[in-house]
């Protein structure tokens, strides 16, 4: 399997994504922002789809017209729950003008398919250059913004109150979200962003109750299902996209069956507590 | 002579345009059981947030501690109010208390063994060592309203503004919180702020208690403050304070404020209103 230059990027590329968005996806999830980062998938679409009308790279239109999305989606502020109808909106009006970009650029039916779901084994040695060299800034800004990031997540008020700008954390985790979803875009797909970003991580969050752990169960689970979901589309000739998904789907069914066996016990112990 | 705590002189605070306090006067002493209650509006959130220095002060001199209000001051704690979205955590309270410790510096989330210790004596503080390793969402809200006090408690602070703890608790739960925040208060010798809709969880554990109203404020004892002239001028209308068995009723026109008040809080909370109505009619 590994013989064949496609399949080592493909598992190269999965792997620089993976690390990126198990752990991006850990704070998004935590942050209950997920839908945000399901929006920044879907402006970057516009943005990808531009920059072919305009004959750049996909990858760039997709990493700058994100960022920009997620810039704007944290200086608008307000409570997390009530942007939900204004990103909403936002993201509809994104992806009726990539249709029309996609209008404009006739023969673009493979285009289209690879940026809503992923092409992993097309892509080359230049652009797993690129997906490192955007990972590994993205990885070091949040292993340095992690700890207020944490506090501002659990408990905004007392973190202002001790001196974090909420403002601050909620632009700079959006730029690095932007970034990880423009990653995730190269393997699984404008579409089945969630899967590589939110299952790991809501799946390790069921798993586990401590940080730690549940950071480093989220990375182990997007590598493996990015991995094992390549190989099985190498071996089923499905689609990688479709692997994926499935196992990130699958892991998170299976990563609630302990809760649901043990919810008698818990409940009983809440109430004489 | 011992800073006071908290020291007010003419200060006036609004939110929007609105003037919620003008020309407020008090001082707190070192270490003292504050209740601060009044109606909805009356700016019990607004004066902790100007405390806290969130919010600017409009005119007059406000003092903290022997310092002017500004974001960041470790000398001070703050429980927040609750909110909806902690009771659906699936993380542990041992670890929702330790992401305060040091969280305002950047870098990673890892303790060292001065800040484990730190999160174990909180937890001690609060009694909440026994169930801290339990996840948020499978918690009694008097135990997650225990570990928002402990991570108001990181920091070791000496003025402990604690923002309406007793919202959708019911009253074992409510007695049990006072009780525990009264001896916190007297071990660390603090001084607390405790906002509340209702005076009768906390009589006979406050110090003081801190009413306002009508843009102003009272400070006194509670003989002093729940009376029918004192009251009558920050509601601005006829108020009669009725006694039964040691509980204080606050009545307008023959209905009781505070109960009202409660009721129009936050609609998540209707069962512990149930429970409140309960309890009054016990009365």
């Amino acid at each position: 399997m590994l013989s064949y230059d496609f399949m080592r990027h493909a598992f190269a590329a999965a792997t620089i994504v993976a690390v990126l968005a198990g752990l991006v996806g850990y704070f998004l999830v935590l942050r209950g922002q997920t839908f945000a980062g399901h929006a920044l998938a879907h402006v970057g679409f516009t943005g990808a789809t531009g920059a072919v009308l305009l004959g750049m790279a996909p990858l760039w239109g997709l990493v700058s017209v994100s960022v920009a999305a997620g810039i704007g989606i944290g200086l608008i502020g307000g409570g997390l729950a009530q942007r939900d109808v204004a990103i909403g909106m936002v993201l509809s009006l994104a992806l009726g003008t990539g249709l029309l970009f996609l209008h404009f650029y006739t023969a673009f039916a493979t285009q289209a398919t690879a940026l809503l779901f992923g092409n992993v084994l097309a892509v080359d040695a230049r652009t797993i250059g690129w997906l490192l060299l955007l990972a590994v800034p993205s990885l070091a800004a949040l292993a340095l913004m992690s700890r207020p990031l944490l506090f501002a997540s659990l408990q905004p008020e007392l973190a202002e109150a001790r001196g974090v700008s909420l403002r601050l954390q909620d632009v700079l985790f959006l730029v690095i979200v932007a970034l990880a979803t423009a990653e995730c875009v190269q393997i699984v797909g404008v579409l089945l962003v969630f899967v590589l970003m939110v299952g790991p991580a809501a799946s390790a969050q069921r798993l586990t109750t401590r940080v730690g752990t549940g950071l480093l169960l989220s990375l182990g689970l997007a590598l493996g299902e990015a991995w094992l979901g390549i190989a099985l589309s190498y071996w089923t000739d499905w689609p990688a996209s479709f692997c994926i998904s499935a196992l990130s789907v699958g892991a998170y069914a299976v990563a609630g069956v302990p809760s649901l066996l043990g919810r008698p016990r818990a409940s009983a112990s809440s109430i004489s507590a | 002579m011992v800073t006071a705590s908290v020291d007010l002189q003419r200060v006036t605070l609004a939110r929007g345009r609105r003037d919620v306090l003008s020309g407020v006067t008090f001082c707190l002493e070192g270490s003292e059981f504050v209740g601060m209650l009044g109606p909805n509006g009356a700016g019990k959130t607004t004066l902790m947030r100007a405390l806290l220095g969130l919010l600017p002060v409009g005119s007059g001199d406000m003092l903290v501690l022997g310092e002017r209000p500004r974001r960041g001051n470790p000398a001070i704690g703050y429980m927040p109010q609750a909110r909806a979205g902690v009771g659906g955590l699936r993380l542990s309270g041992r670890d929702f208390v330790a992401g305060v410790v040091s969280g305002h510096r950047w870098g990673l989330p890892l303790l060292d063994r001065d800040g484990r210790r730190e999160v174990d004596w909180a937890l001690d503080m609060v009694n909440a060592r026994e169930f801290a390793a339990r996840p948020l969402s499978e918690m009694s809200g008097g135990q997650r309203q225990l570990l928002l006090l402990a991570q108001a408690l990181i920091g070791r602070p000496r003025l402990l503004l604690l923002d309406e703890p007793l919202m959708s608790l019911d009253p074992h739960h409510q007695r049990s919180v006072v009780e525990l925040v009264r001896s916190v208060q007297k071990e660390l010798r603090v001084t607390v702020v405790f906002s509340a809709h209702e005076l009768n969880p906390l009589l006979g554990s406050l110090d003081r208690v801190l009413y306002l109203g009508g843009g102003s404020a009272a400070l006194g004892t509670v003989d002093d403050v729940i009376t029918g002239p004192v009251l009558s001028r920050l509601y601005g209308s006829a108020i009669d304070v009725v006694r039964v068995n040691g509980r204080i009723f606050v009545m307008s026109g023959g209905s009781d404020v505070e109960r009202d008040e409660h009721q129009h809080g936050a609609g998540l909370h209707a069962h512990a209103h149930e429970q409140q109505r309960g309890a009054h009619a016990v009365v």
